[in-house]
């Protein structure tokens, strides 16, 4: 699929996705995808399911090797290194490279040792740096109010979009470069996929986000970026407003009006 | 849109909707009376073993149970003290011995050789010997051990006891893993987690209250076992503390005690029964409340 897939020239690719096919054992999921991801902006992956977007999320920081069967070939280059054929431990990448998911886990730990947990994992911090730590992250995540006179409570009995938000500043904590969230908000009701929506937004003043989303206005509202996929190929990749106003493709086109998928 | 034909329809489809609702009400009740029924004869014979110990083992409670020795047929005194401490001292070394074993293989099954060859062998054997009966451990550890050694002795029935728990706990412990959603993992891989950490706590913290059960479950049959102790542990009149030498045990001297014609020694086996009953109840309920305060 020829996709024409250069960035503004104002825009400066964190990720670049090059020639990249993902395969499920025998099964080609991803067909030769080549895109780059802006820094500092939110990417929307947009498409119907099993078009291949939260395959293509999960090659960003290769959380796809837990499962032998899955494998990726091509380039990603995360700051002009293959992260694909990287030396480094996984683990580094993912330090780099966050992640936050369709449904909230929180670990079997206090709200604190939620977002303690990944910063220990990587940095020895004097208790009262750990503090200001992880207020920091429950206060970008929006959750440091709610929170803040229970923290060594268990982090599973907060609500949904708490136990959501407690997810997204377990992952900010860290410091990451890069944020994928996929499909964060679709167990969450209105009201917190409002607050998530404006943290994203915040968010990217520091990081690289990219957002799997199925609902359409949501990459509409929170992305400059977006990629309709379908059936594994990359359609159309553009900004958003250009995207969702003037699609260059029809496919793009009906699927954004609602017209297929 | 709604005719004559319409309305027809609608009854027809009203009049099968009830007959259909009728028949479901009335296996529903078929169902709930048969499960009634197999629950009460369950809890029937519960209740009856319980009311029995109950009954029966009260009257030989006395502190001089906790304080003297297995006594002589047909005399006045005398308690279980040496077989009290036999068995709380083999149940729990067999137990800590047992315990890091089956968690651990149950890890290797659950986390790391799922699909392996490996893997499948293990849970092959694993599960003839959680079938195995009690007394061909029993006979292997005195093949293995007591036969070479010469002499019957504490540590043999500490590993005959091991070896019934082992199975037990890497069955539990691979079920219970297995149960933690994927999601939960891939969450703490994706923040740079390595395998081990992430296994140790999340996956096993997540799992720990059904881990916890498997232990008592192995703990719980191990403290009521007599055929792998007859071979191995054997009995002992006396006091000792030695692993070396033959150890009295709660269940043999059950076995040696209710089997006689004694009065005095039938008394203090319905003891020992009593003993063992409230002493694996009362540990159920603590780990269960010790669980229940943490995260």
């Amino acid at each position: 699929m020829d996709v024409k897939v250069d960035l503004p020239v104002t825009e400066k690719p964190k990720l670049s996705v090059r020639n990249l096919n993902f395969y499920y054992s025998s099964f080609h999921a991803l067909k030769n995808i080549n895109l780059d991801i802006p820094e500092n902006k939110v990417t929307a992956f947009i498409g119907p399911s099993g078009c291949g977007k939260s395959t293509l999320l999960r090659t960003f920081n290769r959380m796809f090797e837990l499962y032998p069967e899955q494998r990726a070939e091509g380039e990603i280059m995360l700051d002009g290194e293959n992260i694909l054929t990287s030396k480094d431990d996984v683990s580094l990448i993912r330090a780099k490279v966050g992640m936050v998911f369709q449904k909230p886990t929180p670990f079997p730990m206090s709200i604190y040792d939620n977002i303690a947990f990944g910063v220990k994992l990587f940095e020895t911090l004097p208790r009262i740096e750990m503090d200001e730590r992880v207020e920091w992250a429950l206060k970008k995540a929006a959750l440091w109010n709610e929170v803040k006179d229970k923290l060594n409570q268990s982090g599973s009995g907060l609500s949904g979009g708490q136990q959501q938000r407690l997810c997204i500043a377990r992952g900010i904590a860290i410091k990451p470069e890069v944020l994928l969230l996929d499909e964060p908000c679709s167990a969450l009701d209105p009201i917190s996929t409002g607050k998530i929506e404006e943290l994203i937004h915040e968010l990217k003043t520091d990081y690289t986000v990219v957002i799997v989303t199925h609902n359409m206005q949501q990459a509409a509202r929170s992305s400059d970026y977006t990629a309709y996929m379908y059936l594994g190929d990359l359609i159309e990749f553009g900004p958003t407003n250009e995207v969702f106003m003037k699609p260059k493709k029809k496919d793009t086109e009906d699927y954004i009006t609602g017209r297929f998928g | 849109m709604s005719g004559p034909t319409t309305i027809m329809a609608r009854q027809v489809l009203q009049a099968t909707r009830e007959s259909k609702f009728a028949r479901r009400k009335r296996v529903n009740a078929i169902a709930l009376t048969l499960s009634l029924a197999a629950m009460t004869f369950g809890v029937f014979w519960l209740i009856w073993i319980l009311l029995e110990t109950v009954r029966l083992g009260i009257g030989g409670l006395s502190l001089s149970l906790f304080t003297q020795m297995t006594p002589p047929p047909q005399s006045e005194d005398g308690g279980l003290a040496n077989a009290i401490f036999g068995s709380v001292t083999m149940v729990t070394l067999a137990t800590l011995i047992g315990t890091p074993i089956g968690i651990l293989a149950g890890i290797y099954l659950a986390e790391y050789g799922q699909k392996t060859w490996l893997g499948s062998v293990t849970r092959f054997i694993n599960d003839i010997l959680l079938a195995a009966p009690s007394i061909v451990v029993g006979l292997f550890i005195y093949a293995a051990v007591v036969a070479r050694m010469k002499t019957f002795s504490g540590w043999a029935g500490v590993l005959a006891l091991a070896l019934i728990v082992i199975p037990v706990v890497i069955r539990t412990t691979e079920n219970m893993l297995s149960l933690i959603p994927n999601a939960l993992r891939e969450a703490a891989y994706a923040l740079g987690t390595p395998k081990w950490k992430v296994i140790m706590t999340v996956t096993l913290k997540s799992a720990r209250a059904g881990v916890l059960t498997g232990i008592l479950l192995a703990l719980a049959r191990i403290a009521g076992e007599t055929a792998p102790l007859l071979f191995t542990a054997l009995s002992n009149q006396f006091w000792t503390s030695d692993l070396n030498s033959p150890m009295a045990s709660l269940p043999v001297t059950i076995f040696k005690f209710a089997m006689s014609p004694y009065e005095n020694w039938q008394k203090l086996a319905w003891a020992g029964v009593f003993l063992i009953t409230i002493g694996v109840l009362v540990l159920n309920i603590l780990a269960r409340t010790f669980l229940r305060n943490k995260h």
